[in-house]
């Protein structure tokens, strides 16, 4: 936010004082246009059940391990592939259902929450009625869009904190925790463990900025939410069956969602940058074309609703 | 995008007054402009950062192989890419299922065993990490997805540990030569493919340094080996040597027939610094399973050869009676008389999906020798006849042919 805004927001906030005026949410100013659109969007059942599935899945996912593992055995096949990655070291460390659960959402649950509430952000309004009312407000549409922008980011992180402090409370009750090994078969701390599991739930937050952005962007093209976040997460879905088809690799590394699982580079010692890199890289540059994109449509476009 | 109401009253605006539409519009360049500058940063980026290859004193064949004949880097780490195109069809998890299975027949069921996880490199793009303290600490890692494959080298032990799994394979050597010898059975590292391909130097080679290249942010010559023969299916193999420290950063080895490199084994980033202790401590993590390796003993191991792993180098060793190799140089033909049938066409095959899955494989050829089968990659082409002699060789079809008609 440049330093005009954050002081508009600023001057805005002395309003707070004042006691809620007994009207709906968009008509008063309470807080700021951005706290606001945060209050709407995590109080909406909606977002409540999207968290919700989220945190059953480390759930699901360690209760499967447990009873598997009840008798001894290993988990996942033996030896071979398949299961999410990291699946096999849950029974020896908890910490371990923190990456497997990221590896499980990240490629699907994740993103389609988040192309639910970017594909809701600008057509759930116009399809309610209540984008015009929005634009009343002396905002101005490039930052309502920033704000919309910035609250769909907040969720991509509460989403994956969501799942990692499932996942590390659910590993904590059913297995040990302790010393872990990295899967370069060194030794490191458990608080240099939670360090890196803290970590990897950022990166993995900063994977789905490219995908808010291009919800956000299929959010202003229509008015219908419905079709905005059926776009995208069809887009989402097309996009993850193209990048298994190998006769496509030499635009694969182009697609958003190809380098998503690099964050288990984080879990090497010493960490394997690269594809990190190229991951963050990519997001950075979906979030600036889809951003301007939308951009360009939603401070063009006739609000009709 | 489905046609709303509002799509079409903005066009409807747009009509009646074509000025703000045109500005409206323009608001577009900018997600086209950026866009554009990433696809001119992706494109250009690489193509500005290769263009001057380094300023490098001259110097001459026989003094960079003295130069790396003298290399003695005791302490490294970096970051190798190898990729290996042999013209094999890529089987993809089919192939690793049918190592794995393989190595599950002969008896040991790791997945940590280093040479179930080393044939994996032969096809396909893989990165490795290597890291070096001296002779007695070496680490070898290859990345996977979420996964990777490590082979620790640590004084007296040697572990291997697959992380997918959580497996370990664990044995031990004597001293430090063993552990010398059990280096160089990893074929990976450009250091132990430029002295392999160095052995080969003789009258059948020329050896000549051809310019200068950047290999991982460092100066490096660029020794070409080119075989003087023209049957030979290598076209040449380029070793780019560390000008500094004699250390071969990059090697290619390109076929006579043209295309993309065969092997392309290099560093994408190198340190000569002290890799960290911990890099070289191995504990056996909780709940792994630990197979132990007998085999280390060899003198034992023959006698438990029967049931274990040597089991399938014995009946190797039988496939190979009356091995010899005619020829010498690059175009050495190694054959061997297999005593059967040789390959069924597919008619003999019983005709069917099967015989037709056999004739594609291989191009029939005939001959003063009769007539047989060449089956065909990239570097290594092998000719197999119907009384049942194979002729293996890095040459071509035609040498194949003139040396079974001369056999």
């Amino acid at each position: 936010m440049s330093p005009v805004e954050l002081k508009a927001i600023k001057g805005r906030g002395e309003l707070r004082a004042q006691p809620p005026l007994p009207v709906t949410r968009r008509t008063t100013l309470r807080g700021t246009l951005f706290g606001n659109e945060l209050l709407t969007t995590f109080r909406r059942w909606r977002t409540l059940a999207l968290l919700a599935v989220l945190a059953a899945v480390p759930i699901l996912v360690g209760i499967a391990v447990k009873i598997e593992t009840s008798d001894g055995s290993q988990a996942g096949p033996g030896g071979g592939d398949g299961g999410p990655a990291f699946i096999s070291q849950i029974t020896n460390n908890g910490l371990f259902l923190v990456f497997t659960a990221l590896a499980a959402t990240l490629p699907f649950f994740l993103p389609m929450a988040i192309g639910v509430i970017a594909g809701d952000a600008i057509a759930g309004e116009a399809n309610a009625g209540t984008l015009r009312y929005l634009l009343v407000a002396p905002a101005g549409r490039t930052r309502l869009l920033l704000t919309k922008y910035a609250t769909v980011l907040t969720f991509c992180l509460v989403a994956t904190l969501v799942v990692a402090i499932s996942a590390l409370t659910v590993g904590a009750i059913l297995f040990p925790l302790g010393d872990l090994t990295t899967i370069s078969g060194t030794q490191i701390s458990f608080t240099d463990g939670l360090g890196r599991a803290f970590l990897i739930a950022l990166v993995v937050a900063a994977s789905l900025t490219g995908t808010a952005a291009l919800g956000l962007f299929v959010s202003t093209l229509t008015n219908s939410g419905i079709a905005a976040m059926a776009t995208t997460v069809g887009l989402l879905i097309t996009v993850q069956i193209l990048d298994q088809i190998p006769q496509l690799h030499a635009i694969q590394p182009y697609f958003f969602s190809h380098y998503w699982l690099s964050f288990a580079d984080l879990m090497r010692d010493p960490v394997y940058w690269d594809d990190l890199t190229k991951n963050l890289g990519l997001q950075a540059l979906y979030a600036a074309v889809f951003g301007s994109a939308a951009w360009a449509r939603f401070t063009a476009k006739d609000i009709t609703a | 995008m489905a046609p709303y109401e509002s799509d079409d009253s903005t066009s409807a605006g747009e009509a009646d007054d074509l000025h703000p539409g045109r500005r409206k519009a323009a608001r577009y360049v900018v997600p086209v402009a950026v866009v554009g500058v990433a696809a001119a940063t992706i494109g250009l980026v690489p193509a500005l950062a290769d263009s001057g290859d380094p300023d490098l004193p001259k110097i001459s064949a026989q003094q960079l192989i003295e130069k790396i004949a003298k290399s003695d880097v005791q302490q490294m780490s970096g970051t190798v890419k190898v990729t290996t195109d042999l013209g094999l069809p890529d089987l993809g998890g089919l192939e690793s299922s049918l190592t794995s299975g393989a190595a599950r027949g002969s008896g040991d069921g790791s997945s940590a065993d280093p040479s179930t996880k080393l044939t994996e490199l032969a096809t396909g793009t893989h990165t490795l990490r290597v890291a070096a303290d001296g002779p007695d600490k070496q680490k070898l890692s290859l990345l996977e997805n979420a996964a990777e494959y490590s082979l620790i080298h640590n004084g007296k032990d040697v572990w291997g540990y697959d992380s997918q799994s959580n497996e370990v394979y664990h044995s031990t050597v004597a001293d430090s030569a063993d552990a010398k010898q059990k280096q160089d059975e990893t074929p990976a590292t450009p250091d132990q493919l430029a002295k392999d391909a160095l052995k080969a130097v003789d009258d059948t080679t020329s050896v000549t340094v051809q310019g200068t290249a950047q290999v991982a942010g460092r100066d490096a010559y660029r020794l070409v080996i080119k075989p003087k023969d023209s049957g030979s299916t290598v076209g040449q193999i380029t070793v780019a040597v560390d000008s500094r420290t004699g250390l071969p950063l990059k090697f290619t080895l390109t076929p006579a027939s043209g295309g993309a490199a065969v092997i392309d084994a290099g560093f994408t980033q190198i340190s000569f610094s002290k890799p960290s202790a911990s890099t070289f401590d191995f504990k056996t993590p909780k709940g792994a399973k630990v197979t132990e390796d007998d085999r280390s003993d060899h003198a034992d191991g023959s006698l438990k050869g029967a049931d274990k792993g040597a089991k399938s180098d014995e009946d190797l060793g039988k496939g190979l009676d009356g091995l010899n190799v005619i020829g010498e140089g690059w175009d050495s033909i190694a054959t061997f008389d297999t005593g059967g049938q040789g390959v069924p066409s597919g008619s003999e095959a019983g005709g069917g999906a099967f015989g037709g899955f056999l004739d594609s494989l291989g191009d029939k050829v005939s001959g003063k020798f009769g007539s047989g089968t060449i089956f065909k990659t990239r570097l290594i082409n092998a000719l197999i006849t119907d009384d049942g002699k194979v002729y293996v060789g890095a040459v071509d079809k035609a040498a194949l042919v003139k040396a079974a008609n001369a056999g």
